[in-house]
């Protein structure tokens, strides 16, 4: 272990605003990529349902 | 082994089901190996004090916006050359992906550059070409968006992706030579010469992942355009039975 | 080959020549930009003299890319565009020629005007001639990657803005050398180096975009 406590590991030796803000903003947009993603992926499914139920009826 | 077998889009789209989840669960666990060596492992730089810890993903993700590029670049060559569906569906999925890695590379290394360098913007050779880099990608995906026909905008948009990796060479050429000559106000970007061995596979680990999330993400796109485009298909209708 | 190139060209002109109000609008634009950076920025000659090539250059690119979207527009309208793809001539012609039109049409009178607003910005005499000799070679260069943004972007709303986003990326290069080489004259540490790298990517262009616009065109137009 290179940390001697928590508090030095969020402080990044005084870097924490430049570490954190960086790991921060690829975890969000990795995020959002996600959640993007599948928003999209289940708004193509339910119309392409809705579609076919049309085509039965 | 027949590569039109696969290359149609009814096998693709449920062999694509399945390796979705192994590329995902791969970039989860080499990026819980990664970070660990690059926050717990890896020792403090001497130079850079902890602030160097950036450069776990500043350079994955600039490595991987530079790659997609390309490779996005060959899937769009390939369709041209023999008019297969996949390839641009594979291109077109591949496009956010390098995007969202090109902006994470500027935003990092604007944060890595504001207490290494002072300003949180320099016009460094690397990171105007990077810039340049994101307009590419925006102008591909703005052209592919305002198309309708789905056709037109593989083909249109294939074609400009050429034309930018033909440029990027020359943009990066163009970008360095002009930044050797107003060198002036600039600061020269020398690191340290060597690296900690831990440094160095922290890194490639992470890159590791990245590439592992770029293949789950741009399958799981692909899948989703393959859908859509196929709806008329008795396949997609079979599929639409089971769960999304 | 040759008459069906000079064919094009001269029609494209010829056409242009009649409609003057729409020619004049790219001119006065370019000359507008131009005069609007001393006015944000402040007269002080020293410092007008140090941005004066960047800024006539980039008023060249937004200027050129502001006439692009008309390029095959007009033509695709009418139907016209149609048929020339239809003619036996290679298409990489009729592109080649359309962009070389568009050069004589936007790109020569900014040749002209370009030491005038150099003036404005103070440049020495040896500077004027390079911002217009780095321009000679540069302005085809804006044309012919142009017709590539030109042929893409053919019938979609929103054209004009979508083109210069596609474009303006690729006209990188030829900034950096074009501005470049008359910054070389100013601080007097030489501009051949730019102007043969200029020249370089001028004949790159010339090999390779009149053939991806021809492509292009088949695309957006079947």
């Amino acid at each position: 272990m290179i940390w001697e406590s928590w508090q030095a590991f969020w402080a990044m030796g005084g870097y924490g605003l430049y570490v954190w803000g960086s790991f921060g903003m690829t975890l969000l947009c990795i995020a959002a990529e996600v959640g993007l993603l599948r928003r999209h992926r289940l708004q193509v499914w339910r119309r392409l349902k809705r579609m076919k139920s049309w085509d039965t009826q | 082994m027949n590569l039109y077998h696969y290359a149609s889009p009814s096998t693709f789209y449920p062999l694509a089901g399945k390796l979705i989840p192994w590329f995902a669960a791969l970039a989860f666990i080499l990026t819980v190996v990664g970070l660990y060596i690059g926050f717990f492992v890896a020792p403090t730089d001497f130079q850079q004090g902890e602030g160097y810890r950036i450069i776990f993903i500043h350079v994955p993700a600039a490595w991987m916006s530079m790659f997609i590029y390309v490779v996005m670049a060959f899937w769009s060559a390939i369709g041209l050359a023999w008019n297969t569906r996949l390839s641009f569906v594979m291109a077109r999925a591949l496009a956010p992906t390098g995007a969202m890695f090109t902006f994470v590379a500027l935003w990092t290394g604007a944060l890595w550059g504001k207490p290494m360098w002072g300003a949180w913007w320099v016009w460094d050779a690397r990171l105007t070409s990077e810039l340049i880099l994101l307009f590419l990608y925006v102008g591909v995906m703005a052209l592919q968006a305002a198309i309708d026909d789905p056709r037109r905008a593989d083909r249109a948009g294939a074609l400009l992706n050429l034309v930018g990796v033909i440029n990027v060479p020359i943009i990066y050429f163009s970008v360095t030579w002009w930044n050797t000559l107003h060198q002036g106000s600039s600061v020269s970007l020398t690191r340290a010469p060597s690296m900690a061995q831990t440094m160095l596979w922290g890194m490639l680990i992470m890159a590791l992942a990245a590439w592992m999330y770029t293949i789950a993400v741009a399958l799981s796109r692909a899948r989703t355009l393959v859908l859509e485009r196929e709806r008329q298909t008795e396949w997609v209708r079979a599929q639409l039975e089971g769960q999304p | 080959m040759l008459k069906f190139l000079f064919t094009v060209i001269r029609r494209d002109v010829l056409l242009a020549a009649r409609r003057r109000g729409d020619w004049l609008t790219a001119q006065f634009f370019f000359v507008m930009v131009v005069s609007m950076f001393p006015l944000g920025i402040g007269p002080e000659p020293s410092m007008l003299r140090t941005i004066g090539p960047g800024v006539v250059w980039v008023a060249a690119l937004l200027a050129s890319l502001l006439s692009l979207d008309r390029l095959f527009a007009d033509d695709y309208r009418d139907g016209t565009l149609e048929q020339m793809l239809m003619s036996p001539s290679p298409i990489a012609l009729l592109t080649l020629g359309k962009a070389i039109a568009h050069w004589i049409i936007n790109g020569i009178p900014l040749l002209l005007i370009a030491p005038l607003l150099g003036i404005q910005f103070n440049l020495p005499a040896e500077a004027l001639w390079m911002l217009v000799l780095s321009l000679a070679i540069g302005t085809p260069i804006l044309s012919l990657l142009g017709s590539i943004g030109a042929a893409l972007t053919l019938g979609l709303r929103g054209g004009g803005a979508l083109v210069t986003l596609l474009i303006m990326p690729l006209y990188v290069p030829a900034l950096i050398f074009g501005a470049g080489a008359v910054e070389g004259v100013l601080s007097g540490t030489g501009s051949e180096a730019h102007l043969s790298l200029l020249g370089a990517f001028l004949m790159m262009s010339l090999l390779l975009a009149p053939w991806v616009s021809a492509m292009a065109l088949k695309v957006s137009v079947e």
